[in-house]
């Protein structure tokens, strides 16, 4: 008797499609895909309605991709009952694994960014402040919508969560590693990041010549040599503290990386490593046993918004999770 | 009053929902979209570094993330007061033309097109790519994903990325192109023009050939007499990467031609309590409501809308098919809003054509890629995304922080339109509160004509939308669901 199909389940929270678009850009292996997994649920591309995935009996589903972070009230319900559904429940790239860029808006919280984007944008013509609201009367009757939260949080800091798949969004790669790995039955242990354990640094084909450097440029500052390491020539590069399996195609670019992949595996906190990694690296021409705090100021202040840098895709999964909200 | 709620299968997902109110006599009272969600990129980019926007904001929308990485890295230009060198300029829009292919082939067959080639009224699972594929035949649907593919092939060139590309920087790009991804990007830009041809010979058989879907393109359902907007290069032809903003009036004579850097002057935005999304409209009509008409400021962008706006198009074939649309739907403007199907593959067929063109340039592997931007500043950038115009405005601080951002993004633009078009949908369907499968069908055609991705407002479901009609009387006590 054929073995029976896996069941395959895809879905998007708070994020932007991209992951969506990642899985479809297996292009033709999909034809594979469908060859040993049945896909039971995947909005974007095909007709299964929600009460349906609600009707299905606990752990129906074996693989669930999920996708984008927690934001809103719909979100979460969604989470929690996909987790129900399902043997096994991926993250599936930077949103649901780390927060994502969207998570960058745990600098702020719900009152100021509808402020911002209801009333005090340029172009928003909203003299009574007017903001959306969860239920609303309108002359007809009444209408809903889901409860925005202050928070963004990731997919584990919602329900539990058995892998994850890096990348903003994931590379190819790591995608068909993912299918591959569930079909043959060969997964890691729970918990597990889908990808190897080097670092971007590690992948990155340009030459290190272990220089230090004392002056920091911004991308559009300097033309880089095209074969030498980044961060050597002064550009700002998170290859050493992000996890690789990307093949480092931003490098291929000519351009840094930002951080999508997250964490490498034995330094969880993205930002600190990177802060360490330029520590070895930043110092004055002149080297020196010890540094006046002027001179560290002075270094350490090249370095401009350094949340955003440090943290691009990670803010939620960090230690600094969120700013600090006080009523 | 009775109340349907049309809830596509994201009601809990959160990407989109109609909520359909009838009289006493069981007519359409009115109709209304809610996007449910927000993720507040105006207030979150602030602080950012000016650099670091053309990748933040590219992660607005996944479908069109090279739209937003454009439009912002155009927005750094003008803040950074900084000409990219010509051949930067044709990379630019090389990728870009790498976009549109991709993005209108994801659409037409994928998406919005299955309703056309597997048919309106074929059974809602057929209705998707794979129903296409067992039409069509699978070696047209291998083409399909060939061709989507190589968009994104020529974006990945340039880019580094695909989905999320990393190229742009104020004053040009951050890498020439070399000979051999040049040759690569010829190739398939030519296979790209004979696979826009095949799509539209598709279309011209299955739909033009078939008068109940002449009929149905025509119908009263599916027209709005509005404002259409796109950018124009100075010949006043469709440009998707540069040009003026230039506004016809429902008459289709223009009413307004600007820079992107007056765009206040001519666009605002309204605020409703029960959606997530903004309503843009022309400030010098005026927010009138959800109605169409000269008086009203609602607008329509995307492809007819550019079409519509424009006086052609740059190349050659895809002229010849914007003389025969305007030719067998009555004229300039078409007010139809299922001629988006169509205007949308007479711009795959311009991107196509366009991006051999520029394949073959002599510039196109120039090293002269990038200059040195000046002090910061501020600035607008725009360009027609696949939706629509998308304009991004950013004000920098001494440091080169981003101080302020405004955005105005393409599928919003339509907002105001979609809701009148669903409500128009309905209420050429449902009389005396009696509601048949027909009503899903044809709401959920209204939709997809626009490509609604509101991935760029939040994001709607950007595919099949299976969908569920709740009734429920004037108690709102639920007598029937529909689902199709």
């Amino acid at each position: 008797m054929a073995k029976e199909k896996l069941k395959l389940a895809f879905y998007w929270a708070a994020s932007c499609g991209g992951c969506e678009i990642a899985v479809l850009d297996i292009n033709e292996k999909i034809l594979d895909v469908v060859q040993v997994a049945d896909i039971v649920f995947w909005p974007v591309a095909m007709d299964v309605k929600y009460k349906d995935v609600e009707a299905l009996p606990d752990k129906y589903i074996d693989v669930c991709f999920f996708n984008g972070g927690i934001r809103n009230s719909e979100q979460e319900h969604m989470a929690k009952l996909l987790r129900q559904k399902s043997k096994i429940l991926v993250a599936y790239g930077a949103c649901a694994h780390l927060g994502g860029v969207p998570g960058l808006a745990n600098l702020h919280n719900k009152k100021e960014i509808f402020e911002k984007v209801y009333t005090s944008t340029v172009s928003t013509d909203n003299q009574n402040k007017v903001t959306p609201k969860p239920k609303v009367q309108v002359k007809e009757g009444e209408l809903e919508i889901p409860e925005f939260y202050d928070t963004v949080r990731t997919l584990d800091q919602t329900v539990d969560v058995d892998y994850y798949v890096p990348g903003c969004p994931p590379a190819v790669e790591r995608t068909l590693y993912a299918i591959e790995a569930i079909a043959k039955g060969e997964l890691p242990p729970k918990g597990s990041v889908l990808a190897p354990l080097k670092s971007v640094c590690d992948e990155c084909p340009r030459k290190k010549e272990n220089k230090k450097i004392s002056k920091i440029y911004r991308v559009y500052e300097k033309a880089p040599e095209p074969e030498r390491c980044l961060l050597e020539q002064g550009i700002l590069c998170m290859g050493p503290a992000t996890r690789g399996g990307c093949g480092a195609r931003c490098l291929n670019a000519d351009m840094p990386c930002t951080g999508c992949g997250g964490p490498c595996p034995n330094t969880p906190e993205q930002g600190a490593a990177m802060i360490s990694a330029l520590a070895s690296i930043l110092g004055l021409e002149e080297e020196k046993e010890k540094y006046t705090e002027e001179e560290v100021e002075k270094l350490i202040g090249q370095i401009k918004d350094p949340v955003g840098t440090f943290y691009m895709y990670a803010l939620p999964a960090s230690i600094l999770r969120r700013k600090v909200m006080r009523e | 009053m009775k109340e349907i709620i049309i809830d596509p299968i994201t009601r809990l997902e959160g990407h989109g929902k109609i909520a359909i109110f009838l009289n006493d006599d069981g007519e359409v009272e009115n109709a209304y979209l809610q996007i449910p969600e927000l993720r507040g990129f105006e207030k979150f980019c602030i602080g950012r570094k000016a650099e670091d926007m053309p990748l933040l904001t590219s992660r607005i929308c996944g479908v069109c993330p090279v739209a937003h990485h454009m439009a912002g890295t155009k927005a750094l230009d003008s803040a950074f007061n900084v000409e990219p060198p010509e051949p930067a300029k044709k990379l630019r829009e090389l990728m870009y033309c790498g976009y549109y292919i991709y993005d209108h082939t994801l659409h037409f067959y994928y998406l919005g097109g299955p309703d056309f080639i597997v048919g309106p009224t074929a059974p809602p699972e057929k209705r998707n790519i794979l129903g296409v594929i067992e039409k069509a035949g699978l070696d047209i649907g291998k083409e399909v994903i060939k061709h989507r593919a190589y968009g994104q092939r020529i974006t990945e060139l340039i880019g580094g990325k695909a989905t999320h590309p990393v190229c742009g920087l104020p004053g040009g790009i951050s890498k020439p192109l070399s000979e051999e991804k040049r040759q690569e990007i010829e190739k398939m830009a030519a296979s790209a023009v004979d696979f826009a041809k095949f799509t539209l010979k598709i279309f011209h058989e299955i739909v033009l050939g078939n008068s109940n879907y002449v009929d149905l393109i025509k119908s009263d359902a599916y027209t709005l007499h509005t404002y259409y907007m796109g950018l124009v290069d100075e010949h006043n032809k469709v440009n998707f990467y540069d040009g003026k903003i230039r506004v016809v009036n429902p008459s289709g004579s223009e009413f307004a031609k600007f820079e992107a850097k007056d765009y206040l002057d001519h666009m605002a935005e309204h605020v409703e309590e029960w959606t997530y999304v903004k309503f843009p409209y022309l400030k010098k009509v005026g927010w009138k409501g959800f109605t169409d008409g000269p008086e009203s400021g609602a607008y329509r962008v995307g492809p007819l809308g550019r079409l519509n706006a424009a006086d052609g198009m740059a190349t050659p074939l895809a002229q010849e098919e914007y003389t025969r649309m305007y030719s067998t739907l009555g004229g300039k403007p078409v007010h139809s809003t299922l001629a988006y199907h169509w205007a949308r593959l007479i711009e795959l067929l311009y991107a196509s054509e366009r991006a051999l063109e520029l394949a073959k340039d002599p510039e196109i592997t120039s090293t002269n890629v990038r200059n040195k931007p000046d002090k910061p500043g501020e600035g607008v950038g725009v360009v027609e995304a696949a939706r629509g115009t998308l304009i991004h405005h950013y004000v920098l601080d001494e440091n080169a922080l981003v101080k302020d951002v405004n955005l105005i993004v393409a599928t919003v633009n339509n907002a105001p339109s979609i809701n009148m078009s669903v409500r128009n949908a309905a209420k050429g369907l449902i009389h005396n509160g009696k509601v048949d499968q027909g009503l899903l069908n044809m709401v959920e055609m209204a939709f997809r004509a626009y490509d609604p991705c509101f991935g760029c407002a939040t994001h709607f479901a950007a595919g099949q939308m299976p969908l569920t009609v709740e009734i429920y009387d004037s108690k709102r006590k639920l007598l029937k669901t529909v689902q199709r």
